[in-house]
């Protein structure tokens, strides 16, 4: 939004230079049209070949017998909407779809309400509170895979930080498996996903919240807004198009985890944590059954697609009454 | 509750307003870095876990304390030799996708942001979407293309895949720069009978320098970080990084935990390395690519 603002300064110039050298212009014209082309060409085409043929070729493997026999033979057959039916009759699928809900909705509740506290604390003018809010990005910029790693640490059984904390003050009796149960797993999946988000989440509602004019508090403070008055009816918003953004781009994040997921319990103990992204992983690569694999991650990017169109819409909806 | 307490504090004291409210501002300013330094540690706690179990003395860390008071760091010594050609196989492929990113990303986002050019707008929605394909789906196809292709456990096959993070991001990093670039400098260099390409590479290249280079570390660290393409596009030893070496660190090697946790940290290092060397990049790549 900025960007498209400060680009109108400019406008002005090149209509000013415009005549100075018409022909010579036009004698480069047809070359020059072409060379503009060739800047986009290679961008181009990598994303076709990176994004468009793989949602392609998912939505075809997901009609067919693609399978370990293929790789052979290179035959896949068509069998309609077989991958399909399985896929929907399978019990592990509804458990998938489940977790893969409780996984999304319970990170994005976590996530944006620390989040959104951490921000507006470092939003305060105090000694350090820029160098201690960067240093909350950290979780943020390291591989998830070694995030899954010190987590299974943490919460290992017999040994793990947490355990030993908790049975040292006397709160649980008996160590918990937090990755092992399956009463625990899911949830203990989501608080490491929690924590993993609140980094995002600071960056962007905190850009936010410093995008809010400070002149709206203070006019709002002779109203007597202060505190959460001031929150509910400035704040809040004010910052609507980022908490949209935000939310919209957790969703779309948090449905596709796969490593964080494989890495602390690989989708068990008994599917209890099992998701559709880990689901379509181990029919593909584990199952070898690449039609199923891709039936999964189709019902994957449909999800993701009706949350864009939900955010673009009520995006529109208040763009028409704004 | 806020709302009430903030007015009385003025009244309560105005005789010797000046000198005890400055010390109570500042008192509270304390208080403040207090809890905020609270909250981080908090946040970083399984940081700081992961540093002082690579630490851990007597070759596990069944016995970690509280603080690495001895430490050891025969954990680095056996997680180097395990782990030691994966994180240079990390390293290659990281640098890779990130200069492929770039080479992909700077011209597209130039012309992106500059050109009217029919088209652009179309592959700028296609750039946007593409940050919604799970991973899973781009490597499902990928494998089955990557196959006949002669590309599994390839370095430049990798390179290829993980730049999928990398190059849209580049994109639109770098076309939000562009879009403020003001166009009367390309303009003039023009009329003074430069080329497209030559205003490119002289004039918008260097200055973009900031943009690039925000772009380049995030495209570096979404490589180096990559693990569900290492996972599914390698099969044997020969080409690992560091991730996938992690993970089957854990699997295999869960008695040696300070082995395992100092590959961890190891893993981690280029992050910690760039947020503290490139904070104002990294900063600026935190929110850039997602408000538009």
């Amino acid at each position: 939004m900025t960007t498209t603002a400060s680009t109108v300064p400019g406008v002005p110039a090149p209509v000013a230079t415009e005549g100075s050298a018409p022909a010579r212009r036009r004698r480069r014209g047809a070359d020059q049209a072409l060379v503009r082309y060739l800047f986009v060409a290679p961008a181009a085409v990598y994303v076709l070949a990176f994004f468009g043929y793989p949602i392609v070729k998912n939505l075809v493997m997901g009609f067919q017998a693609y399978d370990f026999t293929t790789f052979f033979t290179g035959h896949a057959p068509f069998i309609g909407l077989e991958n399909y039916t399985a896929t929907l009759t399978d019990p592990i699928f509804l458990r998938a779809l489940r977790n893969t809900g409780l996984f999304t909705i319970g990170s994005i509740i976590g996530q944006f309400v620390i989040g959104m506290g951490l921000s507006l604390y470092f939003r305060r003018r105090f000694p350090l509170s820029g160098a201690l809010r960067s240093m909350l990005l950290l979780p943020w910029l390291l591989p998830m895979i070694a995030s899954a790693a010190v987590w299974r640490w943490i919460l290992e059984q017999d040994h793990g930080v947490l355990n030993r904390v908790l049975t040292g003050i006397g709160l649980i009796q008996e160590s918990i498996g937090w990755l092992t149960t399956s009463d625990t797993a899911l949830i203990s999946v989501i608080m490491v996903n929690i924590w993993l988000g609140i980094p995002f989440n600071v960056a962007l509602l905190y850009s936010g919240l410093q995008a809010i004019p400070e002149e709206l508090y203070e006019a709002g403070q002779l109203d007597g807004a202060t505190g959460w008055k001031s929150f509910r009816h400035i704040t809040l918003p004010m910052l609507r198009p980022v908490v949209g953004v935000v939310l919209l781009l957790g969703v779309i994040y948090t449905i596709k985890v796969l490593d964080l997921i494989l890495g602390l319990t690989g989708g068990g103990p008994a599917n209890a944590t099992q998701t559709l992204a880990t689901r379509s992983y181990e029919m593909s690569f584990i199952e070898f059954d690449f039609g199923r694999g891709a039936a999964l991650s189709n019902i994957l990017i449909v999800i993701a697609l009706l949350f864009t169109v939900v955010h673009l819409r009520a995006g529109a909806r208040a763009a028409e009454k704004g | 509750m806020t709302a009430a307490t903030a007015p009385s504090a003025s009244p309560a004291s105005p005789g010797l307003a000046p000198r005890s409210g400055s010390r109570r501002r500042r008192g509270r300013a304390a208080a403040h870095t207090a809890l905020g330094i609270l909250f981080v540690a908090i946040m970083l706690f399984p940081v700081y876990w992961m540093v002082n179990a690579s630490l851990a003395p007597g070759g596990n860390s069944l016995n970690t304390t509280v603080l690495p008071l001895r430490p050891d760091l025969g954990g680095y010594t056996r997680a180097l030799a395990d782990q030691g050609p994966n994180l240079v196989t990390s390293l290659i492929v990281a640098i890779g996708a990130a200069v492929l990113s770039l080479v992909l990303a700077a011209p597209c986002a130039y012309a992106l942001a500059q050109f009217r050019i029919k088209g652009t707008g179309v592959l700028l929605f296609l750039i946007l979407v593409s940050q919604m394909v799970p991973g899973i789906v781009i490597a499902n196809a990928l494998y089955t293309a990557y196959t006949p292709l002669g590309l599994i456990n390839t370095i430049p096959g990798l390179i290829l895949a993980d730049a999928t993070a990398g190059v849209p991001f580049a994109i639109l990093i770098m076309r939000a720069y562009l879009e403020t670039f003001p166009t009367s400098i390309v303009e003039a260099a023009r009329v003074d009978g430069c080329g497209h390409v030559r205003a490119f590479w002289s004039i918008v290249l260097p200055v973009s320098r900031n943009s690039l280079i925000t772009a380049g570390i995030f495209s570096f660290l979404f490589a180096w970080s990559d693990f569900l393409m290492a996972l599914t596009l390698t099969t044997g030893e020969s080409i690992r990084p560091v991730t996938l070496g992690l993970y089957t660190y854990i699997g295999t090697n869960d008695t040696d935990w300070s082995a395992v946790m100092a590959t961890a940290v190891l893993s981690s290092l280029p992050a910690v390395v760039l947020m503290i060397a490139a904070q104002r990049y990294i900063a600026a790549g935190a929110t850039g690519g997602a408000v538009k």
